[in-house]
């Protein structure tokens, strides 16, 4: 029953939310002062041409016609054809996500596998060495800007040592597509060149995108575990004579688990967010570089596409960390 | 109340990196080894690596990078200062008045500012500064547009609590008008958070607003934005890499300040909520 | 007999930021084998503070302990270290005061009894590591059993649920089997009925003072119910403000009363054809506590000498109270008037 709802509640949420990203998008796709119909016909098109894509694109109708129309397009699966690549937006999108999350789940469990584990041990030593030395790592790691750390890495570990590639998802030849994940398809394939290849290609985007959410994490595990071990469980556990051990590595880290977890949702998009600029950096081929390239050419309904995707993506993380959330905690989710 | 910040390390680190930050953007015309570099060229001293006279190298113009840093700081924060404003301007009524009054337009207030944080800041961010034409003014519109919902979902919250607080009920049972209870009762009572995500939304502004100059939003050139001195830099790399350093520490340091400030605040006003996170991102 | 439990002379406090909390000061209590003994104060007199310290919990680096020992069992609490961890839960358990607290919210009950079955079941061999499945069933009928005892319905089934699916009286129903399980000597059970209902207070004092007294199990109990102490004890210690004021058996302690501030405390509850009177004044901080006897700022027999001089434990037999004027049965008449 609590999971139906949490379900039930958080679909509730998808359309209207996409529906109003949607009119965002919409309504700045149409102040903008850059003709798109001119844009689509090409710089040598003629007035009647332009006029003539600008019919056939539905430019010349009201705006609230051209929305209800773009709406009832999206509605069937249609988000339209980008003015660059020329194929159907949702083509573009599809081949390019599987790039973003295999990038998203490496980090996020780069984050995951280092931040917890940092945090429990600065919780359990409060105010030691260690959990300030880590607190200045954290705070450092949130303040610097990505863009900039990845040049560094690149600077650093490709052009001067040599030991890891400038940018790109892969050398040569991909393996074959079974699941869209390129470490995935390579383990598939058993072909240690292209293996190898595809995970030299993902360390530094995904070092520089796991920083900042490792730094939250950190923060958040610790203060989770600090929050369990001042309760009045662990008292009652000390008081009557569990193992020290038991008691941290059991019950503590539990809470401080769950306390974590609530807030991947955030943490997800602090990854998404980063996406988008490390993407660029790395001229990683998933749909955070397709976004920003296609928002400097002004391909709109590819920019709209995207963000209506980045909100659905994150409407299901969120639904997935309430599910998460309630099977960790048997109260139920709050 | 300013002792006891003193005497917290990190709030005390960060209020003086902003200061320091401050400092120089006002005297950056002084401080600044080679003030005429921020608008002239001299192509022949282009990409000259650091040296006792050029701290930081020079760049592809060859202009001394540490003056045109020094000048950054004062577009960064011009900008971060106005925009942040603005989302608080326009973030804390809309809080206040949705938090206030429990009706449908309550709701609706608050789930438009759900639908602004239903993706990426920094894409919604990118999307506006691109519609609008690069500029240091639509760059502060688009940060505004992009971040008040912060504010709003905040002062919202803190004030749904205040409003069944003993004070305010019996403020309005003494028939105090609306306005009043919020300008006086419930303001005063939620301004700590609000202080405290300001300046950790500042680290996060200057962050957005780097990554718009970095791809190419921002003021064009050659306005030394640090973001976008950073993107001009990626094509000399690796020859010239002393280019990107000191834009990239500018920014490091300026976002810590506000960090660990925020940080340092919260523990000192809040002592309820013990160092959490203070995440710049977002 | 030896006694099982003997805190002497203790002195002890915390440091904090406004300097040393004297928190206990000349504590002495003594626990005989079997029996129950109430320790009676009000909130803050440093009640749960002794139940620490006896249990060797006391917060490390905060706690300063000035003088006087604590002896549990032969084993010297204050400064056993590791070894006070294996005494925990096994010779000495513990009833918590908040039974909904002290439960983690995010595993079975079962799942938390069994954890403290496998390391302090009296069956497990000192110093193993290796739980067979033997002894686990063994305790596990044994966790059953108790359940029963406290008066817990289909307890196998209790197992499976989250504490949050439990009442407060079930709760420190379970709290008391675990207190008992692994055969402890002594049992501190920290105001266990504060948090409850009226109503499920008798019963739960019910349930402890029966499974006690038939396996022989000694409790210190600690309170600010007199009531409480009356229905369950065999033996009354009053301590106030960190101080021993008063140690004497049940009936000759709420008969006969030495201390002038346990008098005042029984005259404060409410009885039959007379209004309860209250004690003037309040408790000391811990920060800057009267010299001399702490109660002399609020007694009504208080003289030059109890604001110099701290008072001894004396008196007759197993009656003694910490008073330079103990109210002794011919003068009783004197302070009523």
């Amino acid at each position: 029953m609590v999971w139906l709802n949490i379900i039930l509640n958080r679909l509730a949420w998808l359309v209207p939310t996409l529906l109003g990203l949607l009119l965002i998008v919409f309504l700045l796709s149409r102040v903008v002062p850059i003709d798109p119909a001119r844009l689509a016909a090409g710089d040598n098109a003629s007035p009647a041409q332009v006029e003539a894509v600008r019919q056939q694109l539905g430019f010349d109708r009201p705006l609230p016609v051209q929305f209800l129309r773009y709406v009832g397009d999206v509605a069937r699966g249609d988000f339209g054809t980008s003015l660059f690549t020329q194929q159907p937006i949702v083509d573009d999108l599809a081949a390019r996500l599987p790039a973003t999350l295999e990038l998203t789940i490496v980090a996020i469990l780069l984050a995951a596998g280092i931040g917890i584990p940092l945090g429990v041990v600065c919780g359990l030593h409060r105010n030691s060495w260690i959990d300030h030395s880590l607190r200045i790592v954290t705070v450092s790691g949130l303040a610097v800007a990505s863009f900039w750390l990845a040049m560094q890495f690149q600077f650093l570990f490709s052009m001067k040592l040599g030991w890891l590639p400038l940018s790109g998802r892969i050398e040569g030849f991909p393996p074959e597509e079974v699941t869209g994940l390129v470490i995935i398809d390579a383990l598939i394939e058993g072909d240690g060149e292209i293996i190898g290849s595809a995970l030299s290609h993902i360390v530094l985007p995904a070092i520089t995108l796991a920083l900042p959410a490792a730094a939250t994490v950190v923060r958040f595990t610790r203060n989770g575990v600090l929050g369990a071990i001042g309760s009045a469980s662990v008292a009652y556990q000390t008081a009557m004579g569990y193992p020290r051990r038991l008691i941290v590595w059991k019950y503590v880290l539990r809470q401080a688990i769950s306390a974590t977890v609530t807030q991947l949702g955030l943490i997800f998009g602090i990854l998404l967010a980063g996406a988008v600029v490390v993407e660029t950096v790395f001229d990683w081929p998933g749909i955070g570089a397709y976004a920003v390239r296609s928002i400097l050419q002004s391909d709109y309904n590819a920019v709209m596409g995207f963000t209506l995707w980045t909100g659905a993506i994150f409407v299901l993380i969120n639904l997935l960390v309430d599910l998460l959330q309630a099977a960790i905690d048997p109260r139920g989710a709050r | 109340m300013l002792r006891r910040l003193a005497r917290d390390r990190a709030a005390f680190l960060g209020g003086l990196l902003i200061l320091g930050l401050m400092l120089v953007a006002i005297f950056a015309p002084i401080l600044a080894p080679y003030p005429d570099d921020v608008w002239q060229f001299h192509t022949p001293n282009r990409l000259l690596p650091p040296g006792p006279e050029r701290l930081f190298g020079t760049d592809r113009m060859g202009s001394d990078v540490f003056s045109r840093m020094l000048f950054g700081a004062r577009i960064t924060l011009t900008l971060s200062f106005i925009a942040v404003g603005s989302a608080v301007l326009i973030g804390v009524p809309i809080g206040l008045v949705a938090g206030y009054w429990d009706t449908w337009f309550s709701e609706l207030l608050m789930r438009v500012a759900e639908i602004f944080l239903a993706v990426p800041q920094i894409v919604l961010a990118i999307a506006i500064a691109q519609t609008l034409g690069p500029s240091i003014e639509n760059v502060i519109l688009a940060l505004s547009i992009t971040y008040w919902p912060f504010w709003a979902r905040l002062v919202y919250a803190q004030t749904r609590s205040m409003r069944n607080e003993v004070f305010v009920e019996s403020a309005i049972a003494l028939g105090a008008k609306p306005w009043r209870v919020m300008l006086l009762h419930i303001l005063p009572n939620i301004a700590s958070p609000i202080i405290v995500r300001t300046s950790i939304g500042m680290g996060a502004t200057i962050l957005t607003a780097a990554t718009l100059g970095f791809l190419g939003l921002g003021a064009p050139p050659p306005t030394p934005e640090w973001g976008r001195m950073i993107a001009e830099s990626r094509e000399y790399l690796p020859e010239a890499w002393w280019y990107a350093m000191a834009p990239g520490l500018a920014i490091f340091l300026t976002v810590l300040g506000f960090n660990l400030f925020g940080d340092g605040l919260r523990d000192i006003l809040d002592p309820r909520t013990r160092r959490s996170v203070g995440g710049g991102r977002g | 007999m030896a006694d099982i439990l003997t805190v002497e002379n203790l002195a002890l406090g915390f440091r904090t930021e406004g300097g040393l909390a004297r928190v206990l000061d000349c504590v002495n209590l003594t626990v005989r084998p079997g029996e129950i003994v109430s320790l009676v104060g009000e909130s803050g007199c440093g009640k749960s503070t002794l139940a620490s310290a006896i249990l060797g919990t006391l917060p490390r680096g905060l706690a300063v302990v000035g003088q006087g020992s604590v002896t549990l069992d032969g084993a010297d609490m204050l400064r056993a270290g590791a070894a006070a961890g294996k005494v925990r839960g096994r010779t000495v358990t513990f009833v918590p005061q908040d039974p909904f607290a002290s439960f983690n919210p995010l595993f079975r009950v079962g799942t938390q009894i069994m954890d403290l079955m496998r390391w302090k079941s009296p069956r497990r061999r000192e110093g193993s590591w290796f739980y067979s499945p033997r002894r686990r069933r063994a305790d596990r009928e044994a966790v059953i059993a108790m359940l029963e005892a406290v008066q817990l319905p289909q307890p196998a089934r209790l197992l499976q649920k989250y504490p949050h699916e439990l009442s407060g009286g079930q709760r420190q129903r379970l709290m008391i089997a675990m207190a008992l399980l692994p055969e402890p000597r002594l049992i501190i059970a920290d105001e266990p009925t504060t948090a409850l209902d009226v109503t499920v207070q008798a019963q739960i004092l019910g349930v402890l003072r029966r499974l006690a007294v038939q396996r022989g199990v000694a409790v210190l109990f600690t309170t600010h119910d007199l009531g409480a102490a009356w229905e369950i004890c065999d033996r009354v210690t009053v301590m106030y403000a960190g101080q021993t004021a008063e140690i004497a058996p049940r009936d000759s302690f709420f008969t006969a009363p030495h201390h002038p501030y346990t008098r005042l405390l029984l005259r404060s509850l409410p009885e039959e054809g007379r209004d309860p009177v209250g004690i003037p004044g309040s408790v000391p901080s811990p920060l800057s506590p009267p010299l001399g006897c702490r109660f002399h700022p609020r007694c009504p027999r208080a003289d030059a000498r109890c604001q110099a001089e701290r008072p001894v434990l004396r008196g007759e037999a197993d009656h003694l109270a910490a008073c330079h004027h103990p109210v002794l049965a011919a003068q009783e008449a004197r302070l009523d008037a």
